[in-house]
């Protein structure tokens, strides 16, 4: 059968019988460069026009109709658009870090998507750290939202900038404790490992009730670090114009905007590997016969399906509650949501001990 | 008791969290409730909400007749002066003189459709028309006249 794995085993085993051991994997990486670029391109139209017309649908409003069949190419006409824009550069600012900042922004939302794996036998960097290296480099997002804010030299952007760290920093915390709870269930960092242990049964679905509460919690912390709506404080567009890229245009504001959009799918992507089992299909326990024809579904599409599920779900909070204040924002993660994950986590640990899950 | 309160409090924030999303799922899911219309292409069935108003006009039954005596409660009503009404003399067959309209000036340009006319009239000789196409290549256009020429007012009308 057509599968991830098997193309990329067919180029590495060519490689290898053309190039010496060096050139085979400097090629691949090159290859795996082109791929997770033509994934950001792809990504980032399909999101695109996936959030406007999930928004003009919650709105009772009809989206893109007019740009090729049923507006499917609004969005590549879009990017069209920004990419023969002027990118200006503001007369007061930092040059160098105003002009460094959305590739900073870029390199961070690569970086996270080393660990994913695709497909069963699909990854680009099969890591027995997965869990930490993705926790850790998703909070260099902030320093790129920072060092716009700041290098703008301009009111707006630097508040907008300022919220986004209160924001991450505190975030960070619950988002983390909930990943912690898989990583106690499951015994291991790797994520395909943490995919393997769901063979029975996503953790959604084994975990009872504290690891749905770890699954909420982890959704609205996501969609803060993220900074998405009803958080999207630091955008807040009827407050601060356009928070930290106010003074941005053309490419420049198309990468933090592309940026955005791809957090939103590796937060989703990392979302669905942890809770509901990656590119695992649904199986229910030992019922042989159930779990076989799951199989017959591809891996990749398992993979896809859950995490726009969960993007769709992101997505329809944005369109769905009205912006927190800041003091509101902070109130939710140190009074309600960090208490709780707290406490989750512990009855999760005595849970994963005593052997109380499936 | 304080954490009592606090199970209370989180589990009422999110009942109304779900309240919320449940009613953005069904306009999600239930495409016929898009209010949209698609305006271009749809202008024979275009379909008008009743509030909509699109322009003051005079009504005139089939005998060219209207109900407008020319009181200028609508020309005192309005608020940016759109309306001027400028009335003439009558004789009535028994000799006496009767105030009279004799042109009903109205400017569309200047009009904020905000029907304060409309509730003032006494007799309900204008009301607010379902037109929007306005746009005309010269100003003076916009200046209408809403009585039309050689029409009376309708008999029993005072």
């Amino acid at each position: 059968m057509w599968s991830f794995s098997k193309i990329s085993k067919l180029i590495d085993s060519w490689l290898s019988v053309n190039f010496s051991s060096t050139w085979t994997m400097v090629i691949e990486m090159v290859i795996a460069g082109i791929a997770v670029i033509t994934l950001f391109a792809l990504l980032g139209l399909v999101l695109v026009l996936m959030e406007r017309r999930v928004a003009a649908w919650i709105q009772i409003r009809l989206g893109p109709n007019r740009v090729g069949p049923g507006g499917m190419l609004q969005s590549l006409a879009d990017t069209l658009k920004l990419l023969v824009k002027e990118g200006m550069t503001p007369d007061g600012a930092d040059k160098f870090l105003f002009n460094l900042a959305p590739f900073i922004a870029m390199i961070v939302a690569m970086l996270l998507m080393a660990p994913i794996a695709f497909a069963s036998d699909f990854q680009l960097w099969d890591l027995n750290i997965g869990v930490l290296y993705v926790t850790a480099i998703s909070s260099l997002m902030v320093i790129s939202i920072l060092m716009a804010g700041w290098a703008s030299n301009n009111k707006y952007s630097l508040m907008g900038a300022m919220r986004s760290g209160a924001q991450i920093v505190s975030y960070e915390l619950s988002a983390g404790l909930s990943i912690m709870s898989i990583v106690v269930l499951s015994g291991s960092l790797n994520l395909n490992e943490i995919i393997q242990s769901q063979a029975d049964g996503w953790w959604l679905f084994k975990g009872h009730i504290p690891v749905v509460i770890a699954f909420i919690i982890f959704i609205i912390a996501v969609t803060a670090e993220t900074n998405r709506a009803p958080f999207d404080l630091a955008e807040a567009e009827s407050e601060l114009t356009a928070g930290f890229h106010t003074e941005y245009s053309g490419m420049k504001f198309a990468l933090f905007f592309l940026a955005e959009y791809i957090n939103v799918f590796i937060v989703c992507a990392i979302g669905a590997t942890l809770f509901l089992g990656g590119w695992m299909p649904f199986h229910i326990g030992h019922w042989q016969a159930f779990n076989h024809v799951m199989d017959f579904i591809p891996s990749s599409i398992w993979f896809f399906g859950k995490t726009f599920f969960l993007i769709f779900l992101i997505m329809w909070f944005r369109w769905t509650f009205p912006r927190l204040r800041i003091d509101q924002l902070l109130d939710l993660e140190w009074k309600y949501l960090l208490p709780i994950s707290m406490f989750n986590i512990l009855l999760i640990t005595l849970m994963a001990i005593l052997g109380w899950h499936f | 008791m304080f954490i009592l309160k606090y199970i209370k409090e989180v589990y009422s924030g999110l009942k109304s969290l779900v309240v919320g999303l449940r009613r953005t799922l069904y306009y999600f899911s239930h495409h016929k409730e898009i209010i949209t219309q698609q305006y271009p292409d749809n202008r024979d069935t275009l379909v008008f909400p009743d509030r909509f108003k699109g322009e003051v006009v005079m009504v005139h039954d089939d005998k060219n007749e209207h109900a407008c005596t020319g009181c200028t409660a609508c020309e005192l009503a309005c608020p940016n002066a759109t309306i001027k009404i400028i009335t003439k003399f009558d004789i009535t067959p028994e000799g006496k003189k009767k105030k009279a309209i004799d042109k009903f000036v109205y400017h569309l340009e200047l009009c904020t459709m905000c029907n304060l006319c409309v509730v003032a009239c006494p007799t309900d000789a204008i009301k607010m028309a379902q037109t929007f196409e306005h746009s005309v290549y010269n100003r003076a256009e916009l200046t209408k006249i809403l009585n039309k020429p050689d029409s009376k007012i309708r008999d029993g009308v005072e």
